[in-house]
């Protein structure tokens, strides 16, 4: 990761107005895009949006061409290009045609896109923004660090200053009295353009229609009172059919900023009169800029699906503590790093890919139905291709590759680590033999890792087996955790049968683009865990449990190892996460629990693979409610505890507020203990917890569970 | 349905009003300028778009308010306080006035003033957008303008600020007996 990057960073994390208002904003956003959904159904919703996304992306030039001879038998005239460069040439030319000496703009993420304004201003144009964010950030000399609240990084104080440097007057920083300024600036501006450029939210191709979606009216004045109005679009915007335009009317405001509906949606189709009778002259520029490219490549296609609500923005837990300057210069945020890998290059998104976490949670409220989190993978497995591994990253996971010489030296760092073991904290498996290379913090490795203890176990024989899958750290560093798991399904009549040649899952060379590595991970626990017969795969870790479930298969198929898919699915089809196994046990009479007199108040932290991608949140908060515990629910329950595989090593600085939050939320609850399906969200609550006195208790479900079996 | 639109208008800051017939219409329309200011003052400081409503309406009366024009410039309707204009429709589970405004004077009299009031017929509230859309289409309307509420921002710190470049105040003037229009 380049210097200037970490160094944008921490200027981001030390701007406490902006982390502030993203916090405050971010917390807001949450409760009111709920209200705002509320009899919904929001699943279908985004369906039916992303469907018609879909099928319009599917067939770009068709729909690009229906459009155009629909809009200009109207009377508009349509360009379409694949060429940023010949946008600008299109309206430099328009303009000097027209004798145009001024433009207003409405807000435009297009024109952004291809620097419009520079060309415009270099002409000798003069050019307003008129959305007040745009405008206030066109007077900063800044970027938009929001796609729809583009300048959400400021305050009324800077507001304040730099209208006063436009206007001319010392102005105070009363919101209203500044939104005023703006409105008497802009005003002569609408009246004398000679030009209005919009955006569009939405294209029509069988009406020839364009959307604009607006809350201060300037649209409506940008497209009504210039007799020239020119509307740059990007092809992802088409539709097929008029009848597409209600769902994403339903979801855009929805989604962006908790409206039911913005104040002004305005619908154009074609030219209309000008106040003084003469009709408008109507251009509509249809830009591709590698949309086209992105619509054929069958990992991005969903893409083109994104309304630009800029949702993916407002639940990141990154975006939320850095804003989004620190991810480049136009389009922000989660999409933003997928947009920028495309419109700009792939290497621009290098160091801005490594800011996404996983968690997840952009991808359950996005209504286009975008993967976020999975293009990000393939910007970084892309980059790896393209770039090769750095040296350590790969060195290291050479070794996770063997698995004999990984675990010989998971055993070592054990021994290694005992000097330090008062430390207590794995940053991370496997990615932390990188520590034993050079020194640095070294990890707690259990004394006897589980698969030691293992053969100690006495079971009784049972018809029924599991197969348990632990994971590097139940293996190495939890073992309690696997025992608990054991004692668990014995007493439900369930024999544990644990194959030693299980490894590494692939998740840390997975999430960091080393998809052969994944591979052959894949390929060695599939041969390893369906050598027996057993009715599950049973696991304690989410993460391994979506690799098993949902990764060896997408893994493999990526490379074209397609020999080994029919297995991948059989392994699939039998993993299953210890709460829900727990959970159906206990529904089917056959696990029961002690009654839970005077036990504690007890809070659960939702884990993201585990939320998010199993869908498992409800079953361990029954169990731990059936057991005795009083449940107690924190604030952001399901919000990310920063720990992220390695990126808690990579990124330290933005991991840590995350989880300082977290014990934060926890602690509020008043809750003793704190439980959590994932090991690898104990280490990083656990490791949290060490160092506060008074620290609340961090225990794994299955161990709190496993410590109240009735008899 | 009128119950559900005026609770979801008036959540996003739109004053609403329902009167049985024309005549009522204007009176209330006379008062709100009165509470104005705007019909004592010379020059115009209010604009009156013409549509429907105004058919059969005794203009005599309302020319004698001389801040009142019913020739709506961009000059009048930049100068004018308030713009008074029909909406075809309103749509009730977002509190949404819908019209086309394909006609300039529309544009200017509801963007430009300070206040919009906005006539629109009782008969013509529809549930929803999917009802909506059965009744308008871009096939017939060039520019169909959806109102919801004043004008909004929060651009700066997020705080929400009412009047940005569209009106302040938004008036919805239900009016009962107004035969609805057919589309």
């Amino acid at each position: 990761m380049k210097k200037e990057f970490k160094a944008s960073i921490n200027r981001a994390l030390n701007d406490a107005n902006l982390t502030g208002a993203l916090g405050k904003f971010s917390e807001a956003y949450k409760v009111n895009r709920a209200k705002a959904y509320d009899g919904m159904d929001f699943e279908a919703l985004r369906s039916t949006v992303a469907e018609a996304k879909s099928k319009a992306a599917c067939h770009l030039d068709e729909v690009a061409d229906v459009f155009k001879a629909n809009a200009e038998a109207l009377g508009a005239k349509v360009f379409r290009t694949r060429d940023p460069q010949e946008v600008k040439r299109y309206i430099l030319q328009l303009a000097k045609d027209k004798g145009v000496r001024s433009v207003v703009k409405s807000k435009s993420m297009a024109t952004e896109e291809i620097h419009l304004n520079r060309a415009l201003l270099d002409e000798g144009i003069s050019v307003a923004e008129t959305d007040l964010g745009e405008w206030i950030i066109q007077l900063a000399g800044q970027t938009p660090s929001h796609m729809v609240m583009p300048a959400i990084h400021m305050t009324k104080e800077e507001v304040a200053e730099i209208f006063s440097k436009e206007v001319d007057e010392r102005l105070s920083t009363d919101i209203p009295r500044l939104v005023k300024v703006a409105r008497n600036e802009l005003r002569p501006k609408f009246l004398a353009a000679d030009m209005g450029i919009s955006g569009g939210n939405i294209a029509v191709a069988e009406t020839g229609s364009i959307v604009l979606v607006t809350n201060e009216g300037n649209a409506r004045l940008v497209t009504s009172l210039p007799r020239i109005h020119v509307a740059l679009i990007g092809v992802e915007k088409l539709v097929e059919k008029f009848e597409s335009v209600a769902p994403i009317l339903d979801a855009l405001p929805r989604s962006a900023t908790a409206q039911l509906l913005t104040s002004y949606v305005s619908i154009i189709t074609g030219p209309t009169p000008n106040d003084d009778g003469s009709e408008k002259e109507l251009h509509i520029i249809l830009m591709d800029n590698r949309r086209t490219e992105m619509a054929q490549d069958p990992k991005f296609k969903q893409a083109l699906q994104c309304i630009r609500c800029g949702s993916c923005l407002n639940v990141c837990p990154i975006f939320r503590l850095v804003g989004g300057h620190v991810f480049g210069s136009i389009y922000t945020g989660g999409i933003g790093t997928i947009l920028t890998a495309w419109f700009d290059e792939l290497k621009k998104s290098e160091d801005i890919q490594g800011l996404c976490i996983q968690c997840g949670n952009c991808k359950e409220v996005c209504p286009g139905k975008l993967d976020i989190p999975e293009m990000i993978m393939e910007i970084r497995r892309r980059l790896v291709l393209e770039k090769g591994q750095p040296l350590l990253q790969k060195a290291i996971f050479g070794v996770v590759n063997n698995r004999r010489l990984f675990h010989g030296m998971l055993r070592a760092a054990s021994v290694a680590a005992k000097p330090f073991s008062s430390a207590g904290f794995i940053r991370h498996l496997p990615l932390f033999l990188a520590d034993l290379t050079d020194g640095r913090s070294l990890p707690a490795i259990a004394e006897k890792p589980f698969r030691d203890i293992f053969p100690e176990i006495v079971q009784p024989q049972a018809k029924e087996k599991a197969v348990f899958y632990a994971g590097c750290l139940i293996d190495f560093a939890y073992p309690e955790t696997g025992v608990a798991l054991v004692k668990l399904l014995n007493k439900a009549g369930i024999e544990v049968v644990f194959p030693e040649e299980q490894t590494c899952c692939g998740a840390p060379a997975l999430y960091n683009g080393a998809y052969e590595v994944a591979a052959q991970n894949a390929v060695d626990n599939i041969q390893a865990l369906l050598q027996q017969e057993a009715q599950y795969v049973v696991s304690a870790c989410p993460t391994c449990t979506v690799a098993l479930a949902h990764e060896f298969g997408k893994t493999l198929e990526s490379l074209g190892q397609t020999e080994w898919m029919e297995k991948a699915q059989e392994l699939a089809a039998k993993t299953v996460d210890l709460s829900t196994l727990v959970k159906r046990l206990t529904d089917e009479g056959r696990l029961s629990f002690e009654e839970g007199e005077g036990l504690s108040k007890i809070t659960y932290h939702d884990s993201c693979h585990l939320k998010r991608t199993l869908k498992v949140s409800e079953e361990p908060r029954e169990l731990l409610q059936k057991a005795g515990y009083q449940l107690e629910e924190m604030f952001e329950c399901d919000m990310c505890c920063g720990m992220g595989g390695s990126y808690s090593m990579k990124l330290p600085e933005i991991s840590a507020p995350i989880l300082k939050r977290k014990l934060q939320n926890i602690k509020e609850t008043g809750a003793p203990v704190v439980a959590m399906d994932c090991p690898g969200c104990v280490m990083q609550i656990r490791g949290g917890f060490d160092q506060q006195e008074g620290g609340v208790k961090v225990k794994h479900t299955a161990e709190l569970l496993a410590e109240r079996l009735k008899g | 349905m009128y119950e559900l639109f005026k609770t979801k208008a008036s959540a996003v800051g739109a004053e609403v009003h329902r009167v049985g017939g024309k005549i009522e219409a204007v009176e209330l329309i006379v008062s709100l300028l009165k509470d104005e200011n705007v019909v004592d003052l010379p020059g115009c400081r209010a604009v009156w778009a013409e549509g429907t409503f105004l058919n059969g309406i005794d203009r005599g009366a309302l020319k004698e308010l001389p801040g009142l024009s019913f020739e709506v410039t961009r000059e009048r309707a930049a100068q004018a306080k308030v713009g008074i204009s029909e909406m075809s429709f309103a749509v009730a589970d977002t509190g949404s006035l819908v019209q086309d405004q394909s006609a300039a004077a529309d544009r200017l009299a509801s963007s430009l003033t300070d206040i919009h009031i906005a006539l629109v017929p009782s008969a013509n509230i529809v549930p929803d957008k999917v009802s909506l859309f059965s009744r308008i289409s871009p096939r017939t309307s060039r520019y169909i303008a959806f109102i919801t509420g004043p004008s909004r921002t929060a651009d700066i710190e997020r705080v929400l600020t009412i009047g940005v470049h569209g009106p302040q105040r938004l008036v919805i003037i239900f009016v009962d007996g107004l035969e609805g229009v057919s589309r």
